[in-house]
C-alpha cells in the first residue's frame, strides 16, 4: 500500500504543482524518494516535530496549496491531535493526513507504534473524512480522490507492504463514501476494510466451501459511512460479519449494529475487531492480529465454518 | 547579526508611510472602542488586546500592503487569539467588518467570538488554542515562496505561547526553510493566564536569545512605541532568516487598574470602571 501511494502521488505531483508532501522524519518510500529528488521544494521534512507538520499543512492549504501530511499513523494523528482537530478540521481545509501502518501493522515495534484506536479518533472529529482502502488498487483510487477533492480534511489510513490485490475482479468501481462489493452473494455478507481484508477474504472462502453465497464488501470509507448501503446489506443477507483491524469503540461493527437496530434488521451479526487493550506481544502482522483474536481458525470456529 | 549580512531594499518600503503620531491617535480610538464593546458583554479579553494594540496597528497600517481595504498580498495571523478585539476594531475601521458585527460580539445572532474564526471576513486563520499560529504562519510563508509570490506573513504571539513546544517546532522550521518573509511579534506582557511569567518561570528569559539560537534574526523594542515597532522591521537586514520582534508590553496598557492585574485577562469593567478608563485614556492621549 505504501509503495502504491508513493507511485500514485508521484504521478499526480508531476502534473499538479500544488501537491506537496510534509513528512515527519519518515524515510520516503518508493516513489516519494523520486518525488523528493525531482521536486525538492514540495517535499518538506519537519523532523520529529509532528505539530508543525500539521500546522504547516494548514498554513499551506490556507494559501492555496494541496498538502499531504505523511508519517506512521500514530504520529500523524495521535501526537498532533489538537492540531489535526483545530488547524485542519475546524478550519475544514483540504489536507490529507496519511497514516502508514494503521492498526497493529508495526507488529514488532510495540504498543507505542500501534494505531489501534485511530478509526475511532479520526471519525469523531467533525469535517474529517476517513478512508481505509482494502488493497493497493483501492489505495490508488483513494489517493487520486484525495489529491483532487476540495471538501476538507481526510485521514487516509494505509497498511504498509505486502497486501494482496483483492478488488481486481470487483463488479463495481471504488467510489468515495460508498460500499464496494468485491463479490456479490445472497446468504452471507462480510464487511471489511484495510489490510485485514485479506483475512476477511479467506473467511469468505470458508463460507463458500460450505455452499454459502457470499458478498464480500470493502467498507473503505468509514466517514461518511454509507448508511444506506449498510442497511441494504443488512436486509439482503441472513448473516452479516464485520472483520476490522481497529479497537471496538466507534468501530464499523458497532455502527453496523446500531444501523441494524434502527432499520429493524433480523439478520445475525458477528463483529470482530482488535481488542480494547494493549497487548504486549511481538511478531509479524498476522501474529499480532491473532493475538487480538483476528485469525482465520478462531473466526471460523466462532462462526461455525471451521 | 551574523557575518556577511547584507543590506537590501526592504520589501516594507512599498508599504504606506507610517506616522507614529497618527498611530497614537488610532490606538486611542481602538482602546475606546474596545471599552465600548466591553459594556455589551460580561467577559472579554480587554487587557490582552490593550497589550498588543500598537503592535497590531503597526502591522495593519505600517507593514502590510493593501490593494484595497481588506485585500492584501500579505497575511496577518493573530496567534494569540484572545487579543482579537483589537483586530476586530481595526477591521471595522477599514470597513471589512461592520459596526453591526461589533454590536453583536459574542451573541448568537452575530459572527464574532472571543477568538478569531477563519470564516469571518478579514481573518486569515482560526486561533484561540495557543501555540498554533506560528506553525500555520510558517506554512503560509513557505506557500508564498513556493508559489513565487512576495507575500509576507506577520504573526503576533503571546509570551505564554512561547512556552509551548509547538511554537519552537515551528520556529526551528521557519529558520530551516529560510523564511525571510515571516515576521513574528511577541507580545511580552509578562503575564500568562495564571501569574507573572518572570516569577513563575524565570528560565523563560531571555527570549530574544532563544530565537537567535533557533536561527532567527530579531530585535527587542518597547511594545507600546509605534515607531520602535515599525523601525525594527523596516530596518532589518535580510539574511534569508525569519525575523522576530520581542515587544515589551503592559497587559491592560493605558488603564491604571488593569495594568499587570491578571483578573483583567477576562473581566469586563463596570460602568464606573468604564468611565474611569475612558478618562485615563483621554488624559494620556493614547
Amino acid at each position: 500500500m505504501r509503495n502504491k501511494f508513493a507511485d500514485v502521488f508521484y504521478e499526480l505531483g508531476k502534473v499538479d504543482p500544488k501537491l506537496c508532501i510534509v513528512v515527519a522524519d519518515i524515510s520516503p518510500a518508493g516513489s516519494i524518494s523520486r518525488f523528493r529528488t525531482e521536486f525538492p521544494q514540495r517535499f518538506v521534512n519537519t523532523g520529529v516535530a509532528e505539530q508543525v507538520m500539521i500546522g504547516m499543512c494548514a498554513g499551506m492549504a490556507l494559501r492555496g496549496l494541496r498538502p499531504f501530511a505523511y508519517t506512521i499513523a500514530t504520529f500523524v494523528l495521535f501526537r498532533p491531535f489538537e492540531f489535526v482537530r483545530d488547524d485542519l478540521c475546524y478550519q475544514n481545509l483540504p489536507v490529507t493526513i496519511v497514516g502508514i501502518g494503521g492498526g497493529v501493522t508495526y507488529s514488532t515495534l510495540g504498543g507505542t507504534h500501534h494505531a489501534q484506536e485511530d478509526i475511532a479518533i479520526a471519525t469523531a472529529i467533525p469535517n474529517m473524512a476517513v478512508i481505509a482502502p482494502s488493497d493497493p488498487a483501492e489505495v490508488e483510487d483513494a489517493t487520486r480522490w484525495c489529491a483532487q477533492q476540495t471538501c476538507g480534511p481526510v485521514y487516509l489510513r494505509l497498511g504498509k507492504a505486502g497486501e494482496p490485490v483483492l478488488t481486481a475482479g470487483a463488479p463495481e468501481p471504488w467510489q468515495f463514501g460508498k460500499l464496494r462489493y468485491i463479490t456479490r452473494g445472497q446468504d452471507v455478507c462480510i464487511l471489511t476494510y484495510g489490510p485485514v481484508a485479506k483475512l476477511a477474504s479467506q473467511l469468505a472462502e470458508r463460507f463458500r466451501e460450505r455452499g454459502e453465497s457470499v458478498s464480500l464488501i470493502s467498507a473503505h470509507t468509514l466517514k461518511p459511512l454509507d448508511e444506506d448501503g449498510i442497511i441494504a446489506a443488512l436486509k439482503a443477507h441472513a448473516r452479516v460479519v464485520v472483520v476490522e483491524e481497529t479497537a471496538p469503540t466507534a468501530s464499523l461493527g458497532r455502527r453496523v449494529k446500531e444501523l441494524a437496530w434502527q432499520c429493524g434488521a433480523t439478520c445475525r451479526i458477528d463483529a470482530f475487531s482488535l481488542q480494547d487493550r494493549f497487548i504486549h506481544c511481538y511478531g509479524d502482522h498476522a501474529e499480532l492480529l491473532a493475538a487480538h483474536g483476528l485469525e482465520l481458525g478462531a473466526l471460523s470456529a466462532q462462526l461455525g465454518v471451521s | 547579526m551574523r557575518p556577511n549580512a547584507r543590506h537590501s531594499a526592504t520589501p516594507e518600503t512599498d508599504a504606506p508611510p507610517f506616522d507614529p503620531a497618527a498611530a497614537r491617535q488610532r490606538c486611542l480610538r481602538y482602546r475606546k472602542r474596545i471599552l465600548d464593546i466591553s459594556q455589551q458583554v460580561t467577559a472579554l479579553h480587554v487587557a490582552p488586546a490593550f497589550s498588543c494594540t500598537e503592535i497590531v496597528d503597526a502591522i495593519y497600517h505600517g507593514l502590510m500592503r493593501w490593494d484595497t481595504p481588506g485585500r492584501s498580498p500579505d497575511v496577518f495571523v493573530m496567534s494569540k487569539g484572545h487579543g482579537c478585539l483589537v483586530q476586530y476594531v481595526i477591521l471595522e475601521e477599514m470597513g471589512v467588518l461592520q459596526p453591526d458585527d461589533l454590536a453583536l460580539y459574542c451573541r448568537p445572532e452575530g459572527r464574532l467570538g472571543a477568538h478569531p474564526d477563519v470564516e469571518t471576513p478579514g481573518i486569515e486563520a482560526s486561533t484561540g488554542s495557543l501555540g498554533h499560529g506560528m506553525g500555520m504562519a510558517v506554512g503560509m510563508a513557505y506557500a508564498e515562496k513556493l508559489q513565487g509570490r512576495d507575500g509576507r506573513v506577520f504573526v503576533v504571539l503571546s509570551d505564554g505561547e512561547c512556552q509551548s513546544g509547538s511554537t519552537w517546532e515551528a520556529a526551528m522550521m521557519a529558520a530551516n526553510l529560510g523564511l525571510d518573509n515571516l515576521v513574528a511579534f511577541i507580545d511580552m506582557n509578562d503575564f500568562s493566564g495564571l501569574e507573572r511569567m518572570s516569577e513563575a518561570h524565570p528560565a523563560f528569559h531571555p527570549l530574544l536569545e532563544k530565537f537567535h539560537a533557533f536561527g532567527w534574526d530579531g530585535a527587542e523594542v518597547e511594545g507600546h512605541d509605534a515607531r520602535q515597532i515599525h523601525e525594527a522591521v523596516t530596518a532589518r537586514l535580510f539574511e534569508a532568516a525569519p525575523f522576530v520582534v520581542v515587544c515589551r508590553t503592559v497587559k491592560g496598557k493605558g488603564v491604571s487598574y488593569m495594568e499587570h492585574v491578571p483578573i483583567w485577562h477576562y473581566r469586563s469593567p463596570s460602568a464606573a470602571e468604564y468611565e474611569q478608563a475612558l478618562a485615563e485614556l483621554a488624559e494620556v492621549g493614547g
